[in-house]
Order: C-alpha cells, then structure tokens, then sequence
C-alpha cells in the first residue's frame, strides 16, 4: 500500500523543516519526502493543500485505566481516542488495578495494545511496588519486558531515602524517572488550589508549596544521583522557576504542562463542576502565564494530556467525592493550537516539537520525526479551522471534560500510524 | 416582589433587595410564634423535605417548626436511618425524593456545593441549611435580622467574627452578609485558621482580640470545633480559651451596648465563658428565635409569597 500526502505544509522540527511538501509513505514508512512527486502507480493519494503535515503526536502522559477500571477506559477505547485527537503514540501511567509494578501487567498491557489498540502504545512501570512508596519494583525486569519510565504518579515517593534509592537504581539502568510532584502532608484533604477560590467556596485547598516543595527535593535527588527526572504536569509558577534554575545549573531533568493547567484558572471552580477537579489542581491565572512562558523559553519540553478518564456517575458527586481527573487525548491538539498557536503566544514549530519530538526524545523513543525511513506515524491537521467542541463525539469512554462547548481554533484531520489511516472526528 | 432564584444556596450571591425582602417578611411573620394558636395555613398541601447529612438540632428542627406554622407537611430525613447507609449517592437520593414531589427540599450536607448540586439536578426549590465550610445562609439572615432588631441599622457596625474562620460556613455566609449590608467585619482568630486572601472579601484580620473588643458593636464568637487541636492548628483548647475566648475580664473592655452572638452550639468555657453566653449583652436565644421566623419567610417567600 502507497500513500502520497500531497501539498501540505510539512513541519517537522526534528529536521528544522517548514515548507509545502510531499510525503510518500511506503510500507509503513516515509519513502520519499520532496516537492512534486509523481504518484506512484496504485499509490491512494490524500490531498493535504492548505494542512499541515506533521509527525504523529506523542501523548507522554495518559491513563488507560486497562487493566482494572475498563469502565472507565480499555486500551481500546484510549488508543482509539488518541488517535481521533491526531495523537499516534501514548505511554501510559502505572496506576491500574492491579497496579503495573511487575512484567506480567505490562506484558499484559503490550499483548492487549497488540490485540485492540489502535495507536502505539509504551507502558511506564510504578517506580515501588503498589505505588506504597516503600519498596522498589523490578526495574530490570520491567526494562527488558518494555517499560520505558517508572512512575508512581498521583502521588510522590514519600520517602526520601527511598526515592534516593530509586533514582540511584533507574540511573544504573539509564530510565527515566517521571514524578508527579507533591507533598501528601501539606494538602492532605485538598481537592483544589489553595487560593481566593478555595477560601470563597470552603473547599480544602491544595497549596502551590505543595508540589514547590516536593520539586525542589527531587531536583536535589536528580542533582546527587544524575538520574533522568521528568516532571509531570507542571502546575505553578515557582515549579516553572525552579525547573529554569535547575535546568541552568545543568541537572537532567525535562518536564511537561498540561492544555488544562494552560487554558484553566481556578475561577473555574466557582460552580462546583466535578470536570473541573484535578490533581494537580487549576491555579491562578499568573501561574497560567508562568507556564506559557516556561513552555515558550523551553523550560518546559512538553505538552501531554494527563487524560484521566472517570465514569460521569464517579463525576456526578460532591466536589469533595469526586475522582481527580479530566480526560485530555481529544483536546491536546485544538487547546494547544487554541492557546499557543492562534493567541500567539508561541512558534508553531516550537509547539509542534512538544508534541512530537520532545516526548520521544525523553522517553528514548525512535520516533516523532518525518525522516525518510521513519515509520509513518503522521497527523495532518487544519490549523485555521474554527469549531466548538463537543465531547458526546468523543471516542473515549468516559466525557468528564470542563472544555465542554468551548470555542477552539485548530483540529486533527487525519492520522496515520504506521501508515495506516484513520478520520479524526470533531 | 420576589426571590431571583428558585433556590437559596449562598448569601454570596444574593442581592441587597432580597436580604431586605427576607428580612421585613420575617420581621412580619415573627408575630405568628407568638400566638396562642401558633399556625396560619398559608402553605396548607405543601411539602417540604428536610435532608440531614450532618447532625443538626438547631438548624432541623427550626426548618421543621417553620414549616408547621406556615400549615407545610414536613418529613424529616436524617442519613443514619435511610438508603445512604446503603450506599445511595446524593444524585440518586435526591432525584427519588423528587419524584415524591416535594415543594421544598432543605439539605444539610458535609460537602460544598451539595446544594447547589442538587439545585441544578431538581425541579423543586433547594435551601441550603450548611454545606461543609462553604455557607449557611440562614444563619446569617438570622444574624442581621438580630442585629437589625437591636442596633437599628446594619451599616457602620463594627463586627468581630472570633474564631475558626477556615472551617467555618457561618463565618462566610456573615461576611457576606454584613460587608453586603454595610457593616465593617473584622475576622479575628489563630493565624493557623484565616483562610488565605480572606481579606479580599472586604474584610480586616486580626490575630489580637484585645484590640478588636473595644471597637466592636457586634462579637459573634464561633465554635471552636474540638477535633481542630488534633489537625495542629492550635496547640491546646487551654491556651485556645486564653488568646481567643471571650470572658467576663476581656468583655470589660467592650462597648456597653456590644451583642455577643453565637450560632450555637456553645463550648462553654471554650470559646465563650458561661457568664458571657448567658450575660446581658448575650443575644444567642433571640438568635435561635428569629432563625424560625427568617425560615418561615424564606420558605413563604420561595413557595410564591401571596399575602399571608
């Protein structure tokens, strides 16, 4: 099978590349990328005039909820809502049921992403066993069964001797270690940020020095053991400082922001809608903008959804019952085009290789690029098209988004992974 | 004249018209309570659901009486003898007892926002009788009706809110109510429980309750719920009592015609020293006393409010 995307403007940041291209894809891969191709005989050509045409989008961060909570989400369902948002690779965090803390859940997860997945899929392996905080997993064995990060994430690894240990161990392996920042102890009841907002509605809060505090020690365990560190969904203002001042002083360490904790301000709260808690919580609107301007200078080298998919009886709650999360792998496209592109608080370019590249560099991936012999995973995509976003199309399971009818900018037409086509649906 | 909404959720977003619409309906139908035959049958076929989920004896039976007089059917649900045990979400629950028919239905709830959540979900009227720390905007109607009666005019009061000001739904809803009304309020209590940009909603803090006694109009002291020490916010109710419970000593300093509030229930000796809770300045009974009648016209006044 031949495909010849023809006319479209190629961004590629991988290459530096930004101009109005063709792309032959051959046998899964990119066979040919140049001006005015002649297409191939029996070649299916797929006009692109007007779109862009980029390297499949690599969501870093996501929960499939499979195996355990398949009411929530299946591997199926995630991987066929990815790539309806234009995403064509997804890792996925460990924090199933049972937990991913051992090479028979992520053989399982690979076998099951084999049988009915329809994106790539990487699995990221806890960093202790049951995510307790207190022993730590098989990181050999996880390694060699394919896990390509631990994670404990929806929370930290409380202890520090522990943590220590674990980076020690991940760095002795050459395995990143991604962390979701945040001191259990200083919002132990919180279920949104602790500000003007919180103290208006009663909510507990949780303090921004919660995670401020819990980034500045893993910086410090990454600074004494070298191990690679990746900070998950940057959510304040002094957390994008202290990743500047650390990435200055030449520690390892990458991060990622979320489209929610760059689109959202905890004003959003006010009505007490349950799509609207999350973990990290929404913040202030300086906070919103300190992360804009950390994923403009580089600070931040990622944007990955954190989708976290919730049935909408779990939602349908209290605020203070009601799970953390909000699923994302439909709106990381339109809501970074919407917020960064179109408002012009970025570079095209520079917010297409936090979609792409980035993620693959940090997860050692050989993916994220359009090179000739790459394998064709490609979104196309029209940047000017306007639309308001309605989530009952949606192909993941579980609808808990606050985005409900917003006015976006910018959507997924089409993917391919691996060469094999799919129709975004908006 | 009547209401905006169908519901009565919060003080925050009440107009200054409708807390002078509550106020005037409830100074009107105070009298009722005072009758020998103690009914009038205005609200005769209607029903109103109480909806317990914290313990309450103020607050419930204070919704129960004012329905009774105004000739309502009130049924009283508390959680610990219904389906919640069973594990029924406050989704279904609320939707079964609508399909009942309610009028009104009164809910009580640990969580903020409960009410509002039912409010959105149900066709009959929602009032919120306390939600987590959120609000309890009853409370504050009776608090400013009480004010009203005794200083006449509610703008340029100074009042001192004492206490647990994080946890505490009284204290917002007053601090709405107050600020909206006019009156000056200054929060007074450990730093370890103002709430955060507390001062953003027009309000001063103070940590020194010497110096805010002698300015004060209005001392409404809150309860010190006792489990606070053992979250660390204090170190012991001992030391509590001395820095910022009010005692017969600290009150010679007041005004000598300050109110001493409290929205009940007292710790005696806590927060409020017996001979202050029960002294000449105390106005705490005539609180709970016009907490039925603010009820009784927030229930007339949401069910159509023709003439009584």
């Amino acid at each position: 099978m031949k495909l010849l995307i023809c006319g479209g403007r190629v961004i590629d940041p991988a290459q530096g590349l930004d101009r109005v291209l063709d792309v032959l894809v051959e046998k899964g891969r990119i066979a040919q990328l140049s001006p005015d191709i002649d297409p191939p005989t029996g070649a299916k050509l797929i006009p692109a005039q007007g779109k862009l045409v980029v390297p499949g989008l690599i969501d870093m961060h996501t929960h499939l909820r499979e195996p355990g909570r398949e009411d929530k989400e299946t591997i199926s369902s995630g991987t066929k809502a990815a790539v309806n948002g234009g995403i064509t690779s997804v890792a996925c965090m460990a924090n199933t049921n049972p937990v991913n803390d051992n090479q028979a859940v992520t053989e399982f997860i690979y076998s099951q992403a084999r049988k009915t997945g329809h994106c790539n899929v990487y699995v990221v392996g806890s960093v202790t066993q049951g995510q307790q905080g207190k022993l730590l997993v098989e990181m050999g064995e996880l390694k060699a069964t394919g896990a390509v990060a631990y994670s404990d994430d929806g929370c930290s690894v409380k202890n520090t001797e522990v943590m220590r240990r674990a980076l020690e161990y991940a760095s002795m392996l050459d395995m990143l270690v991604i962390c979701h920042c945040q001191d259990a102890d200083l919002a132990p009841q919180g279920v949104m940020h602790e500000g003007l907002i919180s103290t208006m509605l009663g909510l507990e809060g949780m303090p921004a020095l919660a995670e401020e505090t819990m980034l500045a020690r893993d910086i410090s365990l990454a600074a004494l053991t070298g191990a690679r560190l990746h900070i998950a969904h940057v959510s304040t203002a002094g957390s994008v400082e202290l990743i500047r001042q650390a990435k200055a002083r030449g520690i390892k360490l990458s991060a990622e922001a979320t489209p929610h904790h760059f689109s959202l301000t905890h004003e959003v709260v006010r009505n007490f809608d349950t799509n609207t808690k999350v973990n990290p919580p929404l913040r202030t609107a300086e906070d919103v903008a300190a992360i804009i301007e950390g994923l403009k200078d580089g600070t931040i080298d990622v944007i990955a959804s954190d989708h976290a998919p919730h049935t909408s009886a779990e939602k349908e709650a209290e605020y203070n019952y009601a799970p953390f999360g909000i699923i994302g792998l439909e709106t990381l496209l339109p809501l970074s085009l919407t917020r960064l592109v179109h408002s012009k608080a970025m570079p095209l370019m520079d917010v297409i290789a936090r979609l792409t590249i980035n993620p693959a560099r940090i997860l050692s991936l050989d993916k994220g690029t359009l090179n000739v012999g790459a394998e064709a995973d490609i979104t196309i995509i029209d940047l000017d098209k306007r639309f308001k976003l309605d989530i009952a199309g949606f192909k993941s399971k579980s609808k808990n988004s606050p985005f409900q009818g917003a006015e976006l900018q910018g959507l997924p037409v089409l993917t391919l992974v691996g060469g094999k086509l799919n129709t975004s649906e908006y | 004249m009547l209401l905006n909404s169908k519901d009565f959720l919060e003080i925050k977003q009440l107009t200054v018209p409708e807390i002078e619409l509550i106020l005037s309906t409830a100074e009107s139908l105070k009298e009722i309570s005072q009758r020998d035959i103690k009914k009038v049958p205005t609200l005769r076929g209607k029903t109103i659901i109480n909806l317990f989920y914290e313990v309450s004896t103020r607050t419930r039976t204070s919704f129960e009486i004012a329905g009774k007089r105004m000739s309502a059917d009130v049924v009283n649900i508390s959680t610990n003898s219904s389906s919640v045990l069973k594990g029924e979400g406050l989704k279904d629950t609320a939707c079964n007892l609508e399909a009942m028919k309610p009028d009104i239905i009164v809910i009580r709830h640990p969580a903020p926002g409960a009410p509002h959540m039912l409010a959105s979900l149900l066709d009959c009227s929602v009032i919120n009788a306390g939600d987590g720390a959120h609000e309890h905007p009853t409370q504050a109607m009776l608090d400013l009706l009480t004010i009203r009666e005794k200083k006449g005019d509610i703008a340029g009061l100074q009042v001192a809110i004492v206490g647990d000001i994080t946890h505490s739904r009284v204290a917002r809803s007053n601090i709405w109510a107050l600020t909206k009304m006019g009156a000056k309020v200054t929060v007074v209590g450990p730093k370890t429980l103002i709430p955060p940009y507390i001062e953003q909603l027009g309000v001063s803090v103070s940590y020194r309750l010497a110096e805010v006694i002698p300015k004060a109009d209005v001392l409404m002291i809150l309860r010190i719920q006792l489990e606070r020490q053992h979250g660390g916010f204090f170190p012991s109710l001992r030391e509590y009592s001395k820095l910022f419970g009010l005692n017969l000593e600290k009150l010679k300093a007041a005004k000598t015609d300050v109110l001493i509030m409290h929205p009940g229930p007292i710790n005696r000796g806590v927060e409020l020293d017996p001979e202050v809770a029960d002294g000449p300045y105390s106005v705490i009974l005539e609180q709970v006393t016009n907490g039925l009648a603010v009820r009784m016209a927030l229930i007339y006044l949401l069910l159509g409010g023709v003439d009584i």
